[in-house]
């Protein structure tokens, strides 16, 4: 049990977590970070659906890595991963329809997420199939927490709501507290990932860019 | 005629694909350090959606849709409907076009080949092309010429924005950003403000 959670194996899941995180620092994966927080729920999906995706696309690959020629690696890899993608398109619209239809052409957007391509690339060509499924979980889950809390911010402060329950009470309204409109448009996940970007760099110094 | 212009502007400036849908924003990040590769990337997307988003609407109108293969097989396809493949096989798609486009450019015109050389790869894995292809699907275009011009219209688009990007960030070096938001930071702050700004767009109805 040692072997399996050597240092080198704990470094591939719990890094991706703060100080290699795919969104923060490798800046992967954007597109699907921003359009689908307007909400928890789809949020919560999404980043777990992205954690199996990245996990299994990790092992798969790694299993195969040997065999694949280098000059059509891409497309092996788009062939993988989107099989895997149409496979959770298939369970979310089974299991959470109202979700899958909220989350409409994202979900098909996983197959181009940099993330996975940039993980397999960059982790699961290179390493055996264990220390690849980590690095996929751990990327995913790094992800997916960047989502649940840009998706926590919006929420709240854009519907009043956790989850689709209602958090401030009527009695807060009728005072003259508003729901922030902006919050739920385009721009806001933006501003509010360049503010976490702002605190996690403020706490890590190292990562300042010289620029 | 007008049709067709509507659908191109609506494509560059209420729906475009960066403010508002968000897609292709890896490489809108990374690459928009300074204007004239932005600029080449710009024309590379452009370039391969105008061929990927009709390539896919035919394929989707012809072979994946419901009852859509009843044209060579008659009544008994009707009720098939092989939608679910349509994820697997865009992506074949739109890569295999990305390699082809690269193949041709590079044997008729080596100059531009030599510009776009690094990108073209780069562009199978954009979420903005694949992600025209999913909007297609979604939408009822009623013949190849709007499905084009929607093509043209985002790419115009995307390339809009990334090129007026790397413009700013090729002042903001001069400036004094506070060292925490220097580079990704700040960029995706002055993303958010450009895209407030395109939200001014979105009563317009062509």
């Amino acid at each position: 049990m040692s072997a399996l959670f050597s240092d080198k194996n704990r470094q591939a899941l719990l890094g991706p977590l703060s100080a290699n995180n795919p969104v923060l620092v490798q800046i992967l994966g954007i597109c699907s970070a921003l359009a689908v927080t307007s909400q928890l729920k789809p949020a919560f999906v999404m980043g777990l659906s992205v954690t199996v995706v990245c996990a299994f696309a990790n092992v798969i690959l790694s299993l195969l890595r040997n065999t694949i020629p280098n000059r059509i690696r891409i497309i092996v890899q788009l062939v993988v991963v989107a099989a895997l993608v149409i496979i959770v398109d298939q369970v979310l619209k089974a299991f959470v329809y109202d979700v899958s239809k909220q989350l409409s052409v994202y979900v098909g957007l996983i197959i181009t997420n940099c993330i996975i391509m940039g993980r397999i690339e960059a982790f699961a060509l290179a390493n055996k199939p264990w220390p690849s499924l980590l690095d996929g979980i751990g990327n995913g889950l790094g992800y997916g927490m960047i989502l649940v809390i840009v998706a926590f911010v919006r929420e709240l402060l854009g519907a009043g709501t956790l989850f689709g329950f209602k958090v401030f009470p009527q009695a807060f309204y009728d005072w003259g507290y508003m729901n922030n409109g902006l919050m739920l448009m385009a721009p806001m996940p933006l501003i509010l990932i360049g503010l976490i970007v702002w605190y996690h760099r403020a706490k890590n110094p190292d990562m300042i860019e010289n620029n | 005629m007008g049709n067709y212009f509507g659908i191109i502007v609506e494509g560059i400036f209420t729906q475009n694909m960066i403010f508002a849908y968000f897609l292709g924003m890896c490489s809108f990040l990374a690459i928009s350090k300074n204007v004239k590769t932005s600029f080449g990337l710009g024309v590379a997307v452009v370039f391969v959606l105008l061929i990927t988003t009709p390539v896919n609407y035919l394929l989707n109108e012809y072979v994946l849709k419901e009852g859509a293969l009843s044209w060579c097989m008659g009544e008994a396809a009707a009720t098939i409907d092989l939608s679910f493949l349509s994820l697997i096989l865009f992506i074949a798609v739109i890569a295999a076009i990305v390699q082809l486009v690269e193949m041709i450019v590079e044997k008729f015109s080596p100059a531009l080949y030599n510009q776009l050389g690094i990108f073209l790869p780069l562009i199978a894995v954009n979420c903005a092309v694949m992600g025209a292809s999913l909007f297609m699907q979604q939408r009822d275009w009623v013949n190849i010429g709007e499905v084009a011009c929607y093509g043209l219209g985002s790419g115009l688009g995307w390339m809009f924005a990334i090129v007026g990007m790397a413009a700013i960030r090729e002042k903001i070096k001069y400036s004094d950003v506070p060292a925490p938001l220097r580079g990704i930071g700040i960029t995706f702050i002055i993303t958010g403000l450009m895209a407030i700004s395109f939200i001014c767009f979105s009563g317009i109805s062509l």
